[in-house]
């Protein structure tokens, strides 16, 4: 955000917070590590916790006030905030003045979304919002943290703007506990953004079609010519496919064939291509599809490396056992590909990569030896030099004056509801999420034997279970546009009426990706799974038990 | 340049020094250090069984006691904090008896077979666990949780009463032992408010039936317990156990000293949670954290300290 991809704030941070807004996030279960800082805030410091959440989730029940919304009216509670606060006279007027640009049309953007507007389309009270909003604006120091609550939706970008105007709004940023803050929910995630995977990057962030000169920077260094011009996003890459413009792809450690929005749709994407090649630990689902499997080592724990955490801090990762036989580490694989297609990379570490990076994109890293990440702990970038101890905060430069480098920019973004409303038809809006003891499609966290664990079950308020004279364990068959899944029924009392939850974490048995809608984000390209409508009926078939 | 408002953390005022006479020796020390502490500071050290870097003090345990001159009773030295004046003798006659007796009492009671410090620390006090006669039979299975205040029998006088039980095994992850607790509170501390906020456990019953619980002394897959294993990363007898490390002991092949370890990142969400896996024979059969790194205060949640299995799993790989 304001040219750096990162959170802006540090876990200690959270500590010494006055207010916390969690907005779309269960991080108890999704974070839970992280969650213990902000509960060392909560406990010692005095944190107010808000959380944003369609379900009263095992975060909400900490906090000091649950703010229920509506699936997908983000936007319309954040906006409605900012009014409330411009007309509270909350606004940090100096901090507007002298860091931001386009307050008064924001301002103006934001005059129709009253409380009263707000009330019905959020499901949250008037007055709720309000004293959120004057608790936020009023607090000395106070942060935003999000995760896929915002950012599984259509407009997640929009989304994600929303929140930073709020602390834009109030001066919540660029200061000692006060930020902007997604929570990442990949233990690399943020470090792939770091590198340069993502379409319109090089590493370090530097703009592969603007930054002509940091263009030159790496043709200079990988001696080839780089274009300038930004490749496809996931979504992107699946519209490729569907005309034809994509026929080859090489996936590393992902799987779509579950992952992904409406897998009836990406399961006959990646059937219809020339050539699919799945570099994996396990041979997965899309996998499975594949041309050509190679198989790879676990870099986590059989290899050498770095990740980047939630607080943009770099740490190593090193090898403790050595990956099966046959397995082998990502980056050989990788400079045997490249000798194949007529490149000669000699047979690189892990450290040398990091090196090329750090002289690359010096101002991002060029302070991060590997020696210096060891003696550290890891180091937050940006780093720029070798006496430079990390960056425990971004943008403080906005409080300078006068103020150092560009403006932080409001943005205009207005109330968008999910693609799919709930009908006659489809009455339900099914909405999904992580639970603690499991992980994404299972790949990882199916294999240990957890207490926890219980299969895929459609969660259901208790008001709907009466309705539909529903008890625990009871199938159900859910319906979407596009496909069904049978799936055993739990009544869950955090769940309001009219909103059903299911997990991604269970594919094998129950396939709840073929009910999710692949619209996306046009710049994110992330799909809306935190929204599609559905019809649930009894199969009548009786009741399976839970756990 | 200056900017509008302070941008960095505010700072506290800092704190009075305090002076005192440690073993005779003079320390300064900032106001509010514990004994403990300010003997470090000199190079002096002071056992400990219940006080962890981590945790509250609880002043549970009594080995840790300091004599205070002028003081009717010893202080704990993990808790009480220094005043101006002080004179404190770490290592007296009356402070080496009264952990010798600690260490007997325990030593007499509970199965420190898994607690080498604690069996070090015996042999240079002198403790003699075995002048309170043989340890009397163990007790059956359950014995513990479902102990009621008030209701047990006298204790055979020719017998040592112990807290022998065989272990509590009723979930895949991790074992509860009971004939090695030494009831030292870390774990009800890192479960509950010092940590993880999850309040499963909390010291049930009283005198000698005092026991770690969980509530109404339900099997864990019944109670609040979501098994971060953070209570196990504090418990420092092998009381609480991971059941890798139980089942390979029970074989007779856990090796600590064929161990060795790496730091890595843990592989899945994005908080970037150090992980310290313990390999012995090719194989990781532990992952713990340190307990001085400053995301993790040696925390972890269930996936990091349990969910490595898949590394090692023998089909697909």
């Amino acid at each position: 955000m304001f040219g750096a991809g990162g959170g802006t704030s540090s876990y200690e941070e959270v500590e010494d917070t006055d207010v916390v807004f969690l907005w779309g996030s269960n991080a108890r279960e999704a974070h839970p590590i992280w969650f213990h800082h902000l509960l060392k805030g909560i406990r010692r410091h005095g944190t107010r916790l808000y959380v944003m959440d369609p379900r009263r989730t095992t975060s909400a029940q900490w906090a000091d006030q649950w703010l229920g919304l509506r699936v997908g009216s983000d936007i319309a509670l954040a906006n409605a905030m900012a009014r409330e606060i411009i007309h509270a006279g909350l606004a940090n007027t100096a901090f507007i003045a002298n860091a931001t640009e386009q307050f008064e049309v924001y301002a103006g953007a934001v005059e129709s979304y009253t409380l009263e507007w707000a009330e019905p389309v959020t499901g949250i009270p008037a007055d709720v919002i309000r004293e959120a909003a004057h608790a936020f604006a009023k607090a000395d120091r106070a942060m935003v943290c999000w995760t896929l609550g915002i950012t599984e939706h259509h407009n997640a970008v929009e989304n994600v703007l929303a929140l930073i105007n709020l602390t834009l709004l109030c001066g919540h940023v660029g200061r000692w506990g006060s930020g902007c803050n997604p929570l990442r929910g990949q233990n690399n995630v943020q470090g792939g953004g770091d590198m340069g995977a993502i379409p319109n990057k090089l590493p370090g962030f530097q703009d592969i079609e603007l930054d002509y000169k940091a263009r030159q920077r790496f043709e200079a260094a990988w001696q080839c010519a780089i274009p300038p011009k930004a490749g496809w996003n996931l979504t992107q890459m699946f519209h490729a496919m569907e005309r034809g413009a994509l026929s080859a792809l090489y996936v590393i450690g992902e799987n779509p064939a579950q992952s992904d929005a409406d897998a009836h749709r990406i399961s006959a994407l990646l059937e219809g291509l020339d050539h699919l090649v799945v570099q994996e630990i396990f041979l997965t689902k899309t996998a499975q599809y594949a041309s050509v499997v190679l198989p790879a080592a676990a870099s986590w724990c059989e290899g050498e490396g770095t990740v980047t955490n939630s607080e943009r801090r770099v740490q190593r990762i090193r090898k403790a056992v050595e990956p099966p036989a046959g397995a082998r580490d990502e980056l050989a694989i990788l400079s045997d590909l490249a000798r194949r297609l007529g490149h000669e990379w000699g047979t690189p570490s892990a450290e040398s990569v990091w090196n090329e990076f750090r002289t690359l994109a010096p101002h991002f890293a060029g302070g991060m030896s590997y020696a210096r990440l060891e003696s550290l702990g890891g180091i937050q970038w940006p780093c720029p030099d070798e006496s430079h101890p990390g960056t425990q905060f971004l943008h403080a430069r906005l409080w300078e004056t006068p103020r150092a480098g560009r403006a932080a920019p409001f943005s205009i973004v207005h109330h968008d509801p999910p693609w799919e409303a709930r009908d006659p038809e489809y009455p339900f809006l099914l909405t999904t999420g992580r639970r603690l003891e499991s992980y994404n499609t299972g790949v990882q966290s199916s294999s240990y034997a957890s207490p926890l664990h219980r299969g895929e079950t459609l969660d259901i308020s208790p008001e709907d279970a009466t309705r539909l004279g529903l008890a625990d364990g009871e199938l159900v068959r859910v319906t979407s546009r596009r496909g069904t899944v049978d799936v055993p029924a739990r009544v869950d009392a955090s769940l309001r009426a009219n909103l059903v939850f299911m997990t991604l974490h269970f594919p094998d048995d129950v396939a709840t990706n073929l009910l999710t809608i692949d619209v996306a984000d046009p710049r994110s390209g992330t799909a809306e799974f935190k929204a599609c409508a559905v019809r649930v009926e009894p199969i009548g078939v009786g009741a399976v038990t839970l756990d | 340049m200056t900017p509008l408002v302070q941008l960095t953390r505010p700072s506290r005022a800092p704190k009075a020094t305090v002076a005192c006479t440690i073993n005779g020796q003079s320390v300064q020390v900032s106001e509010g250090t514990s004994i403990l502490a300010a003997a470090a500071t000199i190079g002096v050290t002071i056992p400990t069984l219940c006080w962890l870097e981590t945790l509250t003090p609880v002043n549970a345990c009594r080995l840790c006691v300091a004599e205070v001159k002028g003081a009717r009773v010893l202080a704990p030295a993990c808790n009480r904090a220094v005043e101006s004046g002080m004179e404190i003798l770490t290592d007296s006659p009356r402070v080496h008896l009264t952990r010798k007796l600690v260490l007997e009492l325990l030593a007499s009671s509970v199965d420190l077979s898994c607690a080498p410090e604690l069996t070090a620390l015996m042999d240079a006090y002198g403790a003699r666990p075995e002048r309170f006669g043989p340890p009397a039979p163990a007790n059956a299975a359950g014995t513990k949780q479902h102990a009621v205040a008030g209701h047990h029998a006298p204790p055979d006088p020719a017998f040592a009463a112990t807290t022998s039980e065989p272990p509590t095994v009723d979930n895949e992850l991790y074992v509860r032992d009971y004939a090695k607790c030494v009831l030292c509170y870390k774990c009800v501390e890192a479960c509950g408010t010092d940590h993880q906020n999850t309040f499963a456990i909390a010291v049930a019953g009283r005198g000698f039936d005092a026991h770690i619980s969980t509530e109404l002394g339900a099997p864990l897959p019944d109670s609040a317990c979501v098994y971060c294993g953070n209570c196990i990363a504090v418990c420092p007898t092998g009381a609480l156990m991971a059941k890798r490390e139980f089942d390979l002991r029970a074989e007779g092949r856990w090796q600590p000293e064929a161990q060795h370890a790496a730091d890595t990142i843990c592989p899945y969400c994005g908080v970037g949670c150090t992980l310290t896996l313990h390999v012995q024979d090719g194989e990781i059969v532990k992952a713990t954290s340190p307990m001085d790194n400053a995301i993790t205060m040696g925390n972890l949640c269930i996936k990091g300290r349990f969910g490595w299995r898949f590394v090692q799993s023998t089909t697909g790989r």
